[in-house]
């Protein structure tokens, strides 16, 4: 059977076998927590909060007044111990609130409807923003922006994005088997406030558990959803190349998808936006795995916002000693770590703990034209001449040949036989170039 | 890794990898502003020989982590494992040659292979930029250069030819990747234009020669149509009982390598494709127009070196284009200038000169099909 795709892409091995078939647990609540000040695109947040104040679980700690933000909330019942600079996943210090639990969840809800399908569409809205949703595959741009498109850019579609296309993650994939009702509900509520008809669920066939479950319950509650099994290949879950297999539109160089009349929502973000609209409940956990083949039980875990990641390590049994690499996110796009001080924080979908790095064994061989990369850039670019291009600083070849359309997918670094860092060299180009047209407007 | 890292690494037991790098960046970037300035720094400690403070970070109960920037998996190809699968891919021609011309096939592929080595790993060291031999592209060079060689030639001959291959063929330019032209053939025309006659001087595949019985000359199937109108049965074609270069003249064994590289990805099928595709075209038309004159297109395709050329010399990963649309052009160029050649040219066979003229416009293939990039809305 071929299932919808977009053209090119890579097939990775995706090693979700450590975790696809375990259920969601519990972590018991972390003693401690970090709260990152920011933790979206946009405007930055200020924390709200002294030390010493008595925070509930639910109850706001940072925020801005800026539209494009969302704020931040105490995943626990305690005490704020500091406000400092701490060690961030992306590698620097950033301002984090640290909070001490002092006991079980005294949780603070937010007003919500009984009912929401009787509630206006701006107090939905107003309710996601003030839950602080993000988008949670990993780019963690609010979403209560996202569901208020401009109105000269009608939206007609809605996509839920289950495809997980990254190696080892599977927080969305058991999301969607064991939370499917929670997961629909919030779809329902997004196309509610966005005021679409059309709504697709694309998810990878390598979950058939998963696309089963949808079919199933989609059926059962009537929805008017359509569940797309799409090609296993990554990035099948790139908001454009998703809207590319599922809808055959194609997203315009520097547009968004609302310009193709699409909004794009990832299943964790869904999942948020149907708790704080029918529970109350801010964004204060969400499914991280925990996997890879140097930690003792691979699992995946229902964990608060800020959890310091030994907890969680700890919590699947601990490292092996011949650990050499841990990562967060998926192997294609997350952040390698050196730290375990780091906290979860809502972009985190996965903690990826590897025995193996490449890094060491990897001997750059000169480029041999082999076309491997232009034939795996779902974008089709030609990958090796922009590397070339950026390192030699050629601002104007860079940019005619398009680095402002690469989505930093990597899978032209995956394939290439030389292991010469394409994207890497791609995204120092993309700063070149931002950095000349910066001085070109001063 | 320089002296002083290693040095410092043995005071602070920090590792050289990159994870010393990223943490000097969060204490030591913040305070002084620049890279430099770190690293001069670092350079004064290490020659004071006075305890890292940053050695602190990493007492650690457990190795430390490797940092590096995503993505974190790779493919399990890598050039060696390219190079030495088309080796692999040539061997059937290779074993072919001996069967059919005997102990003479074998000197002259080790003699070139040897020279190939040779002349990579002297050139490397006048370089002092590392020995590459062992990336197998230099003995792919020399493996395919003696298979385009007459059976009778001299093996001192293709000794100077692989010598000419890699030093002017490939590491005048750069080494690996750098080169224009397809090294083997360059080494090919060398010798073309330097020993005419040897290199037009053909035997019968003779498969009593272990018998030690003299070799018989014999003229190719294209030569022998061209200057005595006489055809070659497809069944001897195929096999490659026939007279021509050592490794060119048996369609099977170098379908089977070929079929191997294209199944692998390891050569880009459309070259081949568009190749053969051209040449059964173009000769099916003129076969057409003039069946008397002209050889049927099967003939074309399995006679003289195209399917060696088409499989293994063309699909050269350096000298042929990297976009999809510039191999379809590449192998239909090639195809062109080949029928012109066969048919009006004064040589008999034209494999040789038809892929390196396109080699030589490769960069202008790839620079005028550039993939449409996603999304993008044309002018």
């Amino acid at each position: 059977m071929k299932f919808p795709t977009f053209s090119k892409g890579i097939h990775p091995s995706d090693h979700k076998e450590f975790t696809n078939t375990k259920s969601i647990e519990f972590m018991p609540l972390p003693n401690e927590v970090f709260i990152p000040v920011q933790q979206h695109i946009g405007a930055p947040d200020e924390p709200i909060v002294d030390r010493k104040d008595e925070v509930k679980t639910g109850q706001v700690i940072g925020r801005s007044d800026k539209y494009v933000s969302s704020p931040v909330h105490s995943p626990v019942t305690g005490k704020v111990k500091k406000i400092n600079n701490f060690l961030h996943p992306m590698g620097s210090k950033v301002k984090m609130i640290q909070i001490q639990r002092t006991g079980e969840d005294d949780w603070e809800l937010l007003k919500h409807p009984e009912d929401w399908e009787s509630a206006s569409i701006d107090d939905l809205r107003q309710l996601v923003w003030d839950a602080g949703i993000v988008g949670l595959g990993g780019a963690a741009f609010p979403t209560h922006v996202k569901l208020a498109p401009p109105e000269e850019k009608p939206i007609d579609s809605f996509i839920l994005n289950g495809c997980e296309c990254e190696p080892y993650l599977t927080s969305d994939h058991r999301a969607m088997v064991e939370m499917t009702d929670k997961i629909l509900t919030g779809m329902s509520i997004i196309m509610k406030v966005l005021g679409v008809e059309n709504g697709y669920i694309g998810i990878e066939d390598n979950k058939p558990d998963a696309v089963e479950a949808m079919n199933e319950r989609v059926q059962n509650l009537n929805l008017d959803f359509k569940v797309m099994a799409l090609e296993t290949k990554y990035p099948q879950g790139a908001e454009k190349m998703l809207i590319m297999s599922v809808l055959d539109r194609k997203v315009p160089t520097g547009g968004l998808p609302m310009d193709v009349g699409t909004v794009v929502n990832n299943v964790g973000t869904a999942m948020a936006v149907a708790e704080a609209v029918t529970e109350g409940k801010p964004l204060v956990q969400r499914v991280v795995t925990i996997t890879g083949d140097g930690i003792s039980e691979p699992k995946n875990v229902l964990a608060r916002i800020g959890t310091p990641l030994q907890s969680l390590v700890d919590f699947a049994g601990g490292l092996s000693e011949e650990t050499a690499q841990v990562f967060m996110g998926g192997p294609m796009m997350g952040m390698a770590l050196h730290d375990l001080s780091v906290p979860v924080i809502k972009a985190s979908s996965g903690i990826i703990c590897s025995t193996e790095s490449r890094v060491k064994k990897m001997q750059s061989y000169p480029c041999i034209q082999c076309g491997a990369c232009v034939d795996a850039c779902p974008m089709n670019l030609v990958s090796t001449r922009l590397a070339k291009f950026s390192e030699n600083k050629q601002i104007d070849a860079m940019e005619d040949y398009g680095i402002d359309s690469c989505v930093e997918c990597g899978s032209c670094a995956f394939v290439c036989p030389s292991y010469i860092p394409l994207v890497q060299w791609i995204r120092v180009g993309k700063y070149r170039v931002n950095e000349s047209r910066n001085k070109q407007a001063a | 890794m320089t002296d002083e890292e290693k040095k410092q690494q043995e005071e602070t037991g920090e590792p050289p990898s990159s994870d010393g790098k990223s943490d000097d960046k969060q204490t030591s970037d913040s305070k002084t502003g620049t890279k430099k300035k770190a690293r001069a720094r670092k350079k004064k400690k290490a020659k004071k020989k006075k305890p890292d403070p940053r050695s602190k970070l990493f007492q650690l109960d457990r190795q430390p982590f490797i940092l590096a920037p995503s993505p974190h998996q790779y493919t399990e190809d890598s050039v060696p494992k390219i190079m030495w699968s088309v080796v692999g891919a040539v061997a059937p021609a290779a074993i072919m040659a001996v069967y059919y011309f005997g102990m003479p096939a074998v000197w002259m592929i080790l003699a070139c292979i040897g020279a190939a080595l040779g002349t990579e790993a002297l050139i490397n060291r006048i370089k002092g930029e590392g020995y590459t031999i062992g990336d197998g592209s230099a003995a792919i060079t020399g493996l395919l250069l003696a298979l385009t060689l007459p059976p009778s030639f001299p093996v001192s001959g293709g000794i100077i030819g692989s010598v000419f291959a890699i030093a002017i063929g490939k590491q005048i330019f750069g080494g690996l990747g750098a080169n224009i032209f397809n090294p083997a053939l360059l080494g090919r025309a060398f010798l073309q234009a330097s020993f005419p006659v040897a290199m037009t001087t053909w035997t019968a595949p003779n498969t009593a020669k272990f018998a030690g019985i003299d070799a018989v000359s014999a003229a190719t199937p294209l030569g022998q149509f061209k200057f005595e109108n006489i055809m070659t049965q497809y069944g001897d074609l195929l096999t490659g009982n026939i007279g021509g270069s050592l490794g060119e003249t048996s369609a099977i064994a170098i379908l089977i390598g070929g079929i191997y590289l294209l199944v692998k990805k390891y050569a880009d099928w459309r070259i081949p494709v568009s190749f053969l595709g051209s040449v059964f075209i173009l000769g099916g038309i003129f076969w057409l127009i003039n069946p008397a004159q002209f050889p049927d297109p099967i003939f074309h395709l399995l006679s003289g070196g195209l399917m060696f050329g088409a499989f293994f010399m063309a699909t050269d990963m350096v000298t042929s284009p990297i976009t999809p649309k510039g191999a379809w052009i590449f192998g239909a160029g090639a195809g062109l200038i080949l029928i012109i050649i066969r048919l009006y040219g004064g040589l008999p066979e034209g494999v040789m000169y038809s892929i390196l003229l396109m080699n030589s416009v490769t960069p202008l293939i790839n620079r005028y099909t550039r993939p449409e990039i996603f999304g993008e809305v044309r002018a």
